[in-house]
């Protein structure tokens, strides 16, 4: 099996923060690797190492068969990078931004023009590409900014949120392109708080929380391993709630929730529901909702960091927590070339 | 996607070929100046502020000056240009940073291009935008009446002077910009720093009427130095002393500079 993206014991330290301590993973080739974590985790500085923008202080990372510290210019030609906003040129139409790039790697104008045109097509931006970025929407923003990534036909994508800040038809059409670019064999790492995303889109999860790798494996995996099954119930009546709660909560010895009107238990042991189900009965409490169901990547997330994953409703151009690239851009020191 | 790769401009070493780094810088400039045909306010700041420096000196400060618009224009019109040359040096700084601020230098970083294209690329353009702006206002001046009495080597000597200082100031405004937060904060910087600096200088008055505490500064002034280099090589005057000094300056703020801006270029971008 060979791998697109290893990882040993990387380490990195900002000043006071030690924002990655150790941490290990590796892609397959043409498979996407979804990095989650709360915010602050490490997910951009691991990718920053990753894309050559910085290196790390300990450990090694080898991108597309290179070193990124000894050898950032091999990995630099084979990766594309796709950050938090949308690194695109505001006062060029989407055409240049994406001559820039094909000019930039070294190809001649005709075949830049003929690169910039195709990607625009298939982002469905070939309207829009002649018009300056600046009134582009959010959307559109990204989907020109991913298409810059591409603009070499990198084997590697790096992609740091990169649905953060969109409406939901945009994400999935983020998606739906990042599909089509992996079943046509590049490989794929993905950062997102999204735990949606990772699992619509990810083969395989990492999780990282203050700088370690806490678990990983498919979502599958992941979700039976660490959160199991889900006992979700909804009193018929709501002023029940209270009540039953209670109950659920005596009968699972343990955590239990309230979410939006429902009860969230998980299942320990196989004989929760029968008992939630005879106590109710029993205390004459009519249940309008009962389901067993395998627990959702955010519980899995609650369950392995002891907090859930931050909604991220942030705006798309005011980064604001510590993880963000500013505050790393900060602390970084120069690597490459 | 089909499997062809590009060839990336590498050596087999995996270094950027100088070849391939200048026409990657080739590259960044064009993106700079290209720019500004989507963004008129550029244009506007460019061009308009200028010209409208030309007319309120000329017309609102020229009589008193020098007894008529005509003849304040001919003393000041080269001072005029020497405080625009430098205030447009901080769009430099401003565009590296709102790059920086964007993200775009993250884009640039993660692509295998010459470190230096991009800052390399922005200076050279923003020397071709000062150019622009020279031969504007000069060419607004004639139409006033100002009269270039040096020549055709007096004209391309002063112009080169003025672009050689531009280049070494550039250099301070590449570290106000690796510096700053965002761009609001570098043009304020400017503001404060450019203008008082333009001011207490031969730019726009001789120096006989100050006291004699600004005169002392004011005659070290490179701003001084620079107007009357300038205005000599336009309009006549001493040339020798203020063009040595102009370069002397320059040579120290381009020794000063360069090595911080790289610094902070190469821990920031």
């Amino acid at each position: 099996m060979s791998y697109a993206i290893q990882a040993e014991g990387l380490k990195k330290r900002f000043k006071e923060t030690q924002a990655l301590d150790g941490v290990d993973l590796e892609a397959r080739t043409g498979s996407v690797l979804g990095l989650l974590g709360p915010n602050g985790a490490g997910k951009t500085t691991a990718v920053r190492i990753f894309a050559t923008l910085i290196r790390p202080d300990g450990g090694r990372a080898v991108v597309a068969g290179h070193d990124v510290a000894r050898e950032p210019g091999r990995v630099r030609a084979a990766v594309g990078l796709t950050g938090q906003y949308a690194a695109v040129d505001e006062n060029l139409t989407g055409t240049e931004n994406l001559l820039l790039i094909g000019r930039l790697l070294g190809m001649p104008r005709r075949v830049a023009k003929g690169r910039a045109a195709e990607l625009l097509d298939r982002f469905q931006l070939s309207e829009a590409g002649g018009r300056a970025v600046k009134g582009f929407s959010g959307g559109m923003r990204r989907r020109l900014d991913l298409a810059a990534s591409l603009v070499g036909r990198p084997q590697i994508l790096f992609l740091d949120e990169p649905t953060t800040g969109l409406d939901p038809h945009s994400r999935g059409e983020v998606w739906d392109m990042l599909r089509g670019l992996v079943a046509e064999g590049v490989t794929a790492l993905l950062t997102t708080q999204y735990l949606e995303e990772a699992d619509k889109l990810a083969d395989e999860v990492v999780v990282i929380d203050k700088g370690r790798v806490i678990a990983e494996g498919t979502p599958d995996e992941l979700k039976s391993a660490v959160g199991g099954q889900v006992l979700q119930l909804r009193p018929l009546r709501p002023q029940d709630l209270e009540r039953v709660h209670a109950l659920v909560t005596e009968a699972a010895g343990g955590e239990t929730h309230v979410e939006s009107g429902m009860i969230i238990a998980p299942v320990k042991d196989p004989a929760l529901m029968p008992a939630v189900v005879r106590r109710l009965d029993r205390a004459d409490i009519p249940i309008g909702e009962l389901a067993l169901r395998r627990s959702s990547l955010d519980e899995v997330f609650l369950a392995l960091t002891g907090h859930r994953a931050e909604p991220a409703q942030r705006p798309e151009e005011q980064p604001s927590s510590p993880d963000d690239a500013a505050f790393e851009r900060v602390g970084s020191t120069g690597g490459g070339s | 996607m089909t499997a062809t790769t590009i060839t990336a401009p590498l050596t087999k070493g995996g270094r950027v070929r100088p070849g391939a780094g200048l026409r990657q810088t080739g590259t960044m400039a064009w993106r700079s100046l290209v720019s500004v045909k989507h963004n008129p306010l550029e244009l506007v700041d460019y061009s308009i502020t200028p010209i409208m420096f030309v007319f309120l000196f000329t017309y609102v400060f020229g009589g008193q000056m020098a007894g008529s618009p005509e003849e304040y224009l001919q003393y000041a019109l080269p001072g005029i240009i020497v405080q625009n040359t430098l205030f447009m040096t901080m769009y430099t700084a401003m565009s590296l940073n709102s790059d920086l601020t964007k993200g775009v230098f993250d884009r640039l970083r993660s692509l295998p291009i010459a470190r230096s294209a991009p800052l390399f690329g922005r200076i050279a353009a923003d020397l071709a935008k000062q150019l622009w702006a020279m031969l504007l206002m000069l060419a607004l001046g004639a139409v006033l009446g100002f009269r270039i009495t040096g020549g055709l080597e007096g004209f391309v000597g002063g112009g080169l002077l003025l672009l050689v200082f531009a280049l070494a100031v550039s250099w301070s405004a590449v570290l106000i910009g690796m510096l700053a937060g965002d761009p609001e904060k570098v043009q304020v910087f400017a503001f404060t720093l450019i203008f008082p600096i333009t001011f207490t200088s031969s730019a726009f008055v001789r120096v006989e009427t100050m006291p004699g505490w600004l005169q002392a500064w004011v005659d070290i002034n490179p701003v001084t130095h620079l107007s009357d280099a300038f205005r000599g090589l336009l309009v006549g005057g001493e040339i020798a002393g203020p063009v040595l000094w102009s370069l002397i300056w320059a040579a120290g703020i381009a020794a000063v500079f360069i090595p911080l801006a790289l610094r902070a270029y190469r821990a920031r971008a």
